[in-house]
């Protein structure tokens, strides 16, 4: 009877042990009602691991959590249109001006700017030794028909790929032509299948330095400047979106604007490689 | 394979080193997985316990119903849950996008059929012995569920288990209604899926090799429980 | 004392109503097994239902324990609800809990809605009646055959009910368990609890009961006191049982 009775003495204070332990874990992940503003950003800048540089050096100035979410610049700007977001920090200039023209951002600011390259497998690498810019290098991959992969996902990444490829009058889908493969997918997903498939891709530079499965592949092109990737900062606007934390969004904003913000950015660095160059306006 | 060898053995050395990013990763994993197993039992058990034990109009249906759900693909009832919680949603005021307890609801709706469906069928047969007996005692229909959830205690763990085996690997729904937030909804599943995206293999498998040590050890420990609990029973 | 383990909780209730069958009616398949049965049974004594397989004794205990419903007709009682509490049944099938012999006990009590301060020494007292004291916290299904049917019978007696209903409760019982249990039953019926039981047995039938209905292929050929029925049977079929002959039910 004793016995027994200590055994469920014993599994309540187990469970009531386990509930405790859990409520008092790092104060991020409890069910309080938490202070954030989410920024809905891409995944190529994520993987850089830029969000995990900076955020904590915000920290020192004001404690509201900030929350990234990163999905491709498409599904982005839809999920700030939908006002899941307070920022919307992506680099597909044409697409953020028209997202603010709409009304759905209340303006858009400079933020800081990096570079595409085409990588390719070291064994193609003869192939492209006469190639001097990026239109030459996407004639080559069309007429010889290269294993070129695209992210296919609306992305910014995928966007400057495609007008590039409209600006040579190169009309191309992965129907019709069978070198060429849209994996649907983020930046480090497609690398992976680039990586393993022997074949071509245009990476922003930050994620390629970041990545870290490179195996044979090495860059073919670079420094063009069609290869300009400028990224965008965008306040959601609180007419459209009146649950938004105007307030705490633009604080950040205008850190992330300032000298100090921009010196960060300037210091992130991966590799002993700078990633991202900081142009703001001020 | 000279890279596979590599890999494991930064597994291990990942493990070792005690990352305390890894120790936040896991413990948010064991507690949006345990907390949504707990509410599913809750409603699963003694649900799956009354469709074994009364026979009524809706009763066939229920039962197809919820044998269709456990089939119910992931990131569907994710996307689903998204358009609800979002803040242009019908839930939005709520504010539980992107937090843990958006998870918690998105893996109820996945656990909860499979409770309800193997309760149901670990039961029928109890159900039908204590038939009689039930009957010739005049029991309503929530003293019948007490009974047979009570007598059927110990197979009923492996139900729950399986619901818990579920929960831990479950990675589609969550991705999705959590967003993988690095610190406030990242767990185990959506950290592999993330490092692998990344390229950063050794840092996935070793996630994984911990998820499949945590499952181990808790199945591990939940037998020995039980164990020690029937040796002590009148079973 | 012990006359008082048994006394059921409602005395009156007995001495008021007899139990009436009237014109119940019961289908088993596509076939009237019970067409329009009509008797009656005083509630003082005991009485045993006996004949052949597939008579019907079954399933008229059935009726009367409530487990079963008629077709049309009804099976009375009284109007009081309460009476369902008030009677104990004891299945042919012995089904325990897969729980002590304790837990099987109080498991009746609570289900039957006994007043919770009382039920731990309603199970001391039942126990030690039984003798079965050593036995409270073994697992029930552990029991031998004849202890298991003893717990069957306390767990129907245990919430004092009126009417205690018994569907062959010596059937592959030995000697000794099945003494036990008539000297129990006997008791019980001492104490104001109206029993009915179901027997193969015609010599228990004789040792136990006052009143005995025999009955053939669903109808109630005899029905009359246990000497009476003894001593000179009336129909041909009750002859013939009687005489050890097999009849078909």
């Amino acid at each position: 009877m004793d016995k027994i009775r200590s055994i469920n003495i014993l599994k309540i204070i187990l469970i009531n042990v386990f509930l405790i332990f859990f409520q008092l874990i790092p104060t991020k992940n409890s069910f309080a009602k938490k202070n954030f503003i989410i920024i809905q950003s891409t995944t190529s800048t994520r993987d850089t691991g830029f969000y995990e540089y900076i955020l904590p050096k915000y920290n020192h100035i004001d404690d509201t959590e900030i929350r990234v979410v990163a999905v491709g610049t498409g599904q982005a700007i839809k999920n700030a249109m939908k006002c899941d977001a307070d920022i919307l920090l992506v680099h597909d200039k044409k697409t953020e001006e028209l997202f603010v023209k709409e009304g759905f951002g209340l303006y858009r600011k400079d933020l800081m700017y990096n570079d595409y390259v085409l990588i390719g497998p070291k064994g193609d690498q003869l192939k492209f030794k006469e190639i001097k810019n990026i239109q030459e290098a996407l004639k080559k991959i069309y007429d010889d028909k290269i294993k070129f992969i695209s992210r296919g996902d609306d992305s910014g990444t995928n966007k400057k790929e495609i007008i590039l490829w409209k600006n040579l009058g190169l009309k191309v889908n992965s129907q019709k032509n069978s070198w060429y493969w849209e994996t649907g997918s983020g930046m480090g997903s497609s690398l992976n299948i680039a990586v393993n498939k022997n074949a071509i891709i245009l990476v922003d530079r930050a994620s390629w330095i970041s990545f870290n499965n490179k195996r044979n592949h090495t860059i073919f092109v670079e420094g063009d400047n069609d290869l300009y990737n400028y990224y965008g900062i965008i306040p959601i606007n609180p007419t459209k979106c009146p649950k938004s934390k105007i307030g705490q969004s633009e604080k950040f904003i205008n850190w992330l604007l300032s000298d100090k913000g921009q010196e960060l950015i300037n210091s992130f660095k991966n590799n002993g490689q700078q990633l991202f160059f900081g142009n703001a306006t001020n | 394979m000279i890279e596979l060898t590599e890999i494991f053995k930064n597994s291990f050395n990942l493990i070792f080193t005690l990352n305390l990013d890894l120790i936040e990763i896991i413990l948010l994993s064991l507690k949006v997985s345990c907390f949504s197993l707990f509410f599913s039992c809750i409603f699963g058990l003694p649900f799956g316990a009354f469709l074994a034990v009364s026979k009524f109009y809706g009763r066939g249906f229920l039962i197809l119903f919820f044998n269709s759900m456990m089939g119910l693909p992931p990131v569907f009832i994710g996307l689903v849950l998204y358009i609800i919680l979002s803040a242009s949603g019908p839930l939005g005021s709520l504010e539980l996008l992107y937090t843990p307890v958006a998870m918690i609801i998105a893996q109820f709706c996945l656990i909860t059929p499979i409770i309800v469906s193997l309760t149901r069928q670990v039961l029928e047969q109890i159900t039908e012995e204590y038939d009689e007996l039930l009957k010739s005692l005049h029991a309503n229909t929530k003293e019948k569920i007490l009974t047979i959830l009570w007598d059927s205690r110990y197979s009923l763990i492996t139900c729950i288990l399986t619901g818990l085996g579920r929960s831990l690997s479950e990675v589609g729904a969550i991705i999705i209604v959590g967003g993988n937030i690095a610190h406030a909804t990242r767990v185990m599943t959506t950290a592999i899926a993330l490092e692998t995206s990344k390229g950063n293999l050794e840092i996935a498998v070793a996630l994984g090799f911990v998820l499949i040590c945590i499952s181990f050890l808790v199945n591990l420990l939940v037998s020995l429980l039980k164990d020690f609990a029937q040796r002590f029973s009148y079973d | 004392m012990i006359k008082n383990i048994f006394k059921p909780f409602n005395n009156n209730l007995n001495s008021l109503l007899p139990i009436r069958f009237n014109n119940v009616s019961l289908k088993l398949g596509n076939n009237y097994f019970f067409n329009q049965l009509s008797f009656k049974i005083n509630t003082n004594g005991m009485t045993a239902f006996i004949g052949p397989n597939g008579a019907g004794k079954s399933s008229c205990i059935k009726l009367l324990a409530g487990l079963i419903q008629p077709n049309s007709g009804e099976v009375i009682f009284s109007t009081n609800k309460k009476i369902i509490n008030m009677i104990g049944y004891v299945p042919q099938k012995i089904i325990l809990l897969r729980r002590s012999v304790e837990r099987n006990l109080l498991h009746a009590l609570t289900i039957s809605g006994y007043p919770t301060n009382e039920k731990k020494r309603r199970i001391k007292e039942i126990l030690e009646f039984a003798k079965l004291t050593y036995l409270a916290k073994q697992s029930a299904r552990n029991l031998s055959v004849g202890q298991q049917q003893l717990v069957s019978i306390m767990r129907a007696l245990i919430i004092r009910p009126s009417f205690l209903f018994l569907d062959e409760p010596c059937a592959n019982l030995d000697l000794k368990s099945i003494r036990i249990i008539e000297v129990l039953l006997k008791l019980a019926s001492k104490s104001g609890v109206k029993i009915i039981i179901v027997t193969h047995d015609l010599f228990q039938a004789k040792r136990l009961s006052d009143e005995i209905l025999f009955f053939y292929n669903g109808k109630i050929t005899e029905q009359s006191e246990t000497k009476d029925f003894f001593k000179r049977p009336e129909s041909k079929q009750a002859k013939d049982f009687q005489n050890g002959l097999l009849l078909n039910g």
